[in-house]
């Protein structure tokens, strides 16, 4: 919330090294640090670029599953569409109302989004080319997002660890959903499962990808780590999600398309390939198949919603006239 | 903390939503939203905040009319509770042989 907003603690009345210590005291007892709090300008700098990036995932990931809201085979299917659809804008709302508490404006957030100063997620740059990647975006996609995101729910930071908790009961729901789907097509005819099969081979390295740059090359890793901003490391949340999406897939009927996949009996875990991640950072630089499709259309949107926002505002101000001359005669 | 008016996207304020999840509890703060007035505030918490019947009734509030304490822990604000200890009821030694106490 902005009422705790700002700078608060940080007014001069006490010593850098005393508000320091402090901040390192709360994080070293596992405590929350609340948004008044004093924070070191690298922590807040930090959040502000996860939270935001987060955001923006939100709201840009509801373009490739939105496009198939019209084309839903069943009415069933189109609510239950709509449903994840609207709970990714409600995401991304959670999140904005997060960063805001570090003291930024949503508005300058989407600016710089639409800037290409923030980032969003490099796997909503691909495109879902049948009904069957819906139920695999649930599937892995989703699934991803909560190996990700169920530990950031003990994030060091209050407002964001407590968006994360309601995002990951949502985001249950989704994953469901779209394994539901799968098992649907599965029952179906040969080419609904050649359906399922491919979209599974588009979308499991664009998945493990999800995860970021491997730990020796993720510069920013051990820093958000001391923080207790991110609690693991991108290949153990990479290495559970795997461990987590075999059996599944197993159960479903796919083959996932990694021939150095195994079960490692010595680890007790999974031996999985490389993603590619030139691809990934290639992506993420804007080359990937839908950026410049995901960033119009972004733009477009909040072009087109200009006049309701202006609308909105002036029918406001004008109530609020009325009232003051009601009251003032 | 910041008593100047939120500044907002296309100038709409900021409001913290507070909800009561069912009968018999307390309206809790969920978080906050731009609407561009009281009642576009409202509707906006129920679309946001409660999706899933997360709740029986909604405030919200102008988050520039909330005044806060410092969050501070060792604020001297919240010293006069700290060396009470005799006002819980843990302060009193009672023998076990005592019941219902």
């Amino acid at each position: 919330m902005t009422v705790t907003d700002g700078a608060g603690g940080s007014d001069g009345a006490t010593a850098l090294p005393e508000l320091s210590a402090h901040f390192d005291a709360t994080i070293a007892h596992d405590q929350r640090i609340e948004p008044r709090d004093w924070m070191p300008d690298g922590y807040r700098a930090t959040l502000v670029r996860q939270i935001a990036q987060h955001a923006h995932s939100e709201i840009i990931g509801m373009q490739p599953e939105g496009e198939w809201i019209t084309k839903a085979p069943s009415l069933r299917r189109k609510a239950i569409l709509f449903a994840k659809v609207q709970d990714e804008a409600g995401h991304g709302l959670y999140l904005y109302s997060a960063a805001e508490t570090l003291g930024i404006d949503r508005a300058e957030l989407t600016e710089r989004l639409l800037e290409g100063r923030q980032k969003y997620s490099s796997i909503f740059n691909y495109p879902t080319l049948s009904f069957a990647d819906v139920g695999v975006i649930g599937w892995f996609v989703d699934g991803a997002a909560i190996c990700n995101q169920v530990p950031l729910c003990r994030s060091s930071y209050g407002p964001y660890a407590r968006s994360m908790v309601r995002i990951c009961k949502e985001e249950s729901f989704h994953q469901r959903q779209g394994y539901e789907l799968l098992l649907t097509m599965m029952r179906g005819t040969q080419k609904q499962r050649a359906q399922v099969q491919d979209a599974v081979d588009r979308w499991w390295w664009p998945s493990l990808m999800m995860f970021g740059p491997p730990d020796d090359d993720s510069p920013n890793s051990a820093q958000s780590m001391a923080w207790k901003i991110k609690r693991h490391s991108n290949d153990e949340l990479r290495q559970r999600f795997v461990d987590m999406t075999v059996p599944q897939a197993e159960r479903l009927g796919v083959t996932l398309p990694d021939p150095e996949l195994r079960w490692n009996e010595e680890r007790g875990r999974h031996d999985f390939g490389t993603p590619d991640f030139t691809e990934l950072m290639r992506v993420i630089k804007g080359d990937g198949p839908c950026n410049a499709q995901r960033m119009a259309r972004r733009t477009k949107a909040h072009q087109d919603g200009a006049w309701v926002r202006e609308a909105a505002a002036a029918h406001a101000a004008k109530q609020t006239a009325h009232q003051q001359e009601g009251s003032a005669a | 903390m910041s008593t100047e008016a939120p500044r907002g996207s296309a100038g709409w304020p900021l409001y913290e939503v507070f909800v009561r999840g069912k009968r018999g509890l307390n309206h809790v703060h969920v978080g906050s939203l731009h609407a561009a007035d009281e009642r576009m505030a409202l509707t906006n918490a129920r679309d946001l905040y409660t999706r899933r019947n997360e709740g029986v009734s909604i405030w919200v509030v102008r988050s520039d009319a909330i005044t806060a304490s410092t969050p501070d822990e060792k604020d001297p604000f919240f010293s006069p509770s700290g060396d009470k200890v005799y006002r819980h009821p843990t302060f009193y030694a009672i023998p076990d042989d005592v019941p219902h106490i």
